[in-house]
């Protein structure tokens, strides 16, 4: 079954650092009518966060280059939310999301992104053109609402 | 994000605090890592009780520290954390190789 939108924004910024904080942020924002617990509000902005500083640190190698995050809400209370840079693509999207697998040679980041959406999430979907850029999509079904439409 | 930091004789607590993402993460591994350096403690304990975010970035903060004490022996202990921060640990399997304790927030 095919559920309806009802309602959507869009935001786009800057890749800075600083704009980790405002991401996720305005994710939560918009998704608090939907009323969620603050254990789902930590995991979506955790897993927004992660997406985001992929973008920034591996996407746009700390060059400066633009974000896009579009987000959905649907009647069954899933949530969509896709973060897209134009930045210099994942290689092998496969071996990217392997645990513990990183490009970072200062040993701070741990290569765990993409295993952390996984876990906050309900789906996580890559799609990544070597050289154009990353879209990450992940999908949750806020539960803490009744959904009077199942 | 703040940082206060106790220092004993031989051992280092860190009182963290507000959001620890990639941002903030490198100004904490600056001055954690300048008191580990300059005091070479037995234990250090990192305090998460006031911090209200964190993403994968404080699995790399807890991992860089955690190297670091290893060289002189020393050890990590986990205090404060709440659902999701306990569970983003997890993912790493930080566990095995920190002590976590229980009875934070």
């Amino acid at each position: 079954m095919k559920f309806k939108t009802i309602n959507k924004m869009k935001l786009e910024f800057e890749s800075r650092s600083v704009n980790e904080a405002f991401a996720r942020t305005a994710v939560s924002a918009f998704i608090s009518s939907l009323d969620p617990t603050v254990e789902e509000i930590s995991d979506i902005k955790t897993a927004v966060s992660e997406a985001v500083t992929n973008s920034i640190v591996h996407g746009y190698e700390n060059q400066i280059g633009k974000i896009t995050i579009e987000g959905e809400i649907k009647e069954n209370n899933k949530i969509i939310i896709k973060i897209k840079d134009k930045g210099c693509g994942i290689k092998d999207v496969q071996k990217a999301k392997e645990p513990l697998f990183t490009t970072c040679t200062t040993g701070e980041r741990a290569g765990l992104g993409f295993a952390v959406m996984e876990s906050m999430m309900d789906k996580i979907k890559v799609n990544s053109t070597y050289h154009k850029g990353t879209t990450v999509t992940m999908e949750k079904i806020i539960n803490s609402k009744d959904n009077e439409n199942v | 994000m703040a940082l206060k930091l106790e220092i004993a004789p031989e051992s280092i607590t860190a009182y963290l605090s507000g959001e620890i993402d990639h941002h903030s993460a490198s100004y904490l591994r600056e001055k954690i890592d300048d008191v580990i350096e300059k005091n070479s403690p037995k234990e250090l304990t990192m305090d998460f009780s006031a911090v209200t975010f964190m993403d994968s970035s404080g699995i790399g903060l807890v991992m860089g520290r955690y190297k670091l004490m290893a060289e002189t022996g020393g050890v990590i202990i986990l205090t404060g954390l709440d659902k999701t921060t306990e569970k983003v640990m997890k993912i790493a399997g930080l566990e095995k190789l920190v002590k976590i304790q229980k009875g934070g927030k």
